[in-house]
């Protein structure tokens, strides 16, 4: 059992998600950051899919009732256990009694907080994950709050180790994502191509993890920002009539009425993720071949984690 | 034949569009075309809209050019006659309340209808649920009788409260979930069509026929509690 102490401005429990369900209106979910999500996982010797904490911005205080492993990844949040100062992307044994802070973030947006066995609250439509919009999955459809008590599954203690410092995400204030432009894109001027892919767009505070809203120089349409309503795909940017893009996450909107000038590949939506109001990102165009061959890179990275053994 | 455009939609899902004017026959040919390709191997979910099915796809398993053209080939052999049959929604209504609908007087003088005509009329037809999007369990109806064109709200409502029936344009509307929304609200029905608490959460489905039923406000009371406590079953013919 995890009790929450302070919760940090949004702590949700997140999984990987739900599938099957968009077209209910109900969108995946799960944590934004799917990379730092896995490895903090692994670190705790949990499945991949095993349900972990996101934290935003501040990280929650909370206090472990049984002995159990954790691991912090992601933003990069000062990490004090009892007050000492312990390390991320590592694997972190703590006592019952043992009080975790989490502080404000140095780099990043979201930190993960993955615990030995998983937290173990209901599976929703196959998911423990928050869609906090829905009021549906996590604990009660909320954000958590203090006094929260997670139960965890039972688990074997792992021999403890961390990710290689070569590993670990940077998280820099401008970024580069790639994109795969379409399947609007033919509703925007050879400008508004232009413009999208050679000037930065700065995020807005009032992004969440349904999109991140985005400001810059306007997008310009051929004839109206308006199409017949159709699905919308994870990192879909769609372009209103402000000509300000709008890069769509996981707690998106399942359709929408919008241009979709591109779609943000999967495997860079977790640095969409970390990036602070702000700070900056450019799109970069590549094609779907090169978008798969990305893809797969970046899943053999996952299988191939350099590991170093702690003492 | 109607063309089929496959269009790139990042690098786990096409966007699969036909050419072809909206309408019962577009629908039943894209739910037709949805259950082919919801069973191919590596598709994972999609999601219909009016005249397109987004194919969410596992890359690792199978390839772009691979799934567009096995979309195609599905395309060609549709038979929406194979369609299972769709099921007949009652949607209990409460029309004749100053709070739950609260234009349905002003919709009245404004399309020159009394109000037992408006209300006789947005009851007397069976409207198609074409899919399910933009909010959890939000229907996108057609089917609303012609009479009933009113344009949109021109400022739209900041809050409208879940369950309320609306028109605007052509279309009748169910919000599913409290919204802001430029509908004119003629009523309000007590059944949930996203319950986060319920085993299924969303009671439509693309396919379904929903028709409305007029109860006064003592049975739009008594069905809100039983729904409240899980008592509540919605009459499916």
């Amino acid at each position: 059992m995890i009790t929450i102490l302070d919760p940090g401005p949004q702590t949700t429990i997140q999984d990987l998600g739900r599938a099957g369900q968009l077209r209910f209106g109900i969108p995946a979910s799960g944590a934004l950051d799917r990379f730092a999500f896995i490895v903090a996982n692994r670190l705790v010797g949990n499945a991949d899919a095993a349900a972990g904490m996101e934290c935003t911005l501040v990280g929650p205080r909370f206090a472990a009732q049984h002995a159990c492993a954790i691991a912090v990844t992601g933003a990069q949040m000062p990490i004090t256990i009892n007050g000492a100062a312990a390390p991320a992307w590592s694997t972190l044994l703590l006592q019952p009694g043992d009080v975790v802070r989490l502080g404000a973030a140095r780099a990043g947006l979201r930190a993960y907080v993955a615990v030995g066995g998983g937290i173990d609250v209901p599976q929703v439509l196959g998911s423990r994950s928050t869609y906090l919009r829905g009021r549906l999955g996590g604990l009660h459809g909320r954000a958590l709050k203090k006094g929260d008590c997670l139960p965890v599954l039972a688990s074997a203690m792992p021999r403890p180790w961390r990710l290689a410092d070569c590993a670990m995400p940077r998280y820099p204030s401008e970024i580069v994502v790639k994109v795969v432009l379409g399947p609007q894109s033919d509703r925007f001027t050879a400008e508004g191509l232009a413009t999208f892919l050679h000037t930065p767009y700065a995020m807005l505070p009032q992004s969440d993890r349904m999109g991140a809203r985005l400001h810059g120089a306007s997008i310009a349409h051929v004839a109206g920002h308006d199409i017949v309503s159709d699905g919308i795909a994870l990192g879909s940017v769609q372009v209103p009539g402000d000509g300000q893009p709008i890069v769509l996450l996981a707690d998106r909107q399942s359709t929408g009425g919008y241009t979709k000038i591109a779609t943000v590949c999967s495997f860079e939506i977790g640095r969409v993720g970390q990036l602070r109001p702000g700070q900056t990102l450019r799109f970069e165009a590549i094609g779907i071949e090169a978008a798969h061959r990305m893809l797969r890179e970046a899943v053999a990275m996952l299988e191939h984690l350099p590991r170093e053994e702690c003492a | 034949m109607v063309s089929l455009k496959c269009l790139p939609a990042g690098d786990l899902a096409v966007l699969v569009e036909a050419d072809q004017p909206i309408g019962l026959e577009l629908h039943q040919r894209l739910r037709a075309l949805d259950a082919a390709v919801s069973g191919l191997a590596g598709v994972i979910e999609t999601v219909p809209s009016f005249r397109a099915l987004l194919v969410h796809y596992d890359p690792l398993r199978i390839g772009y050019a691979g799934l567009c053209d096995a979309i195609a080939r599905a395309w060609e052999a549709v038979d929406p006659t194979q369609l299972s049959a769709s099921r007949l929604i009652e949607l209990p209504c409460c029309y004749r309340d100053p709070i739950l609908g609260f234009d349905l007087v002003g919709v009245a003088e404004r399309l020159d209808l009394g109000v037992d005509e408006l209300i006789r009329l947005q009851t007397s037809v069976d409207y198609l649920v074409y899919f399910i999007g933009f909010a959890p369990g939000q229907p996108y109806l057609a089917g609303m009788p012609t009479q009933l064109t009113i344009p949109r709200l021109e400022t739209p409502r900041t809050r409208t409260p879940a369950g309320s029936v609306g028109i605007g344009g052509t279309q009748c509307c169910v919000y599913s979930v409290e919204s802001p929304g430029g509908f004119w609200i003629l009523g309000r029905t007590p059944v949930r069509l996203y319950d986060p608490e319920a085993r299924e959460p969303v009671l439509l489905q693309a396919g379904d026929r929903l028709r409305f039923v007029e109860i006064d406000r003592g049975e739009f009371d008594r069905i809100e509690a039983a729904v409240a406590a899980g008592r509540f079953e919605v009459r499916v013919a």
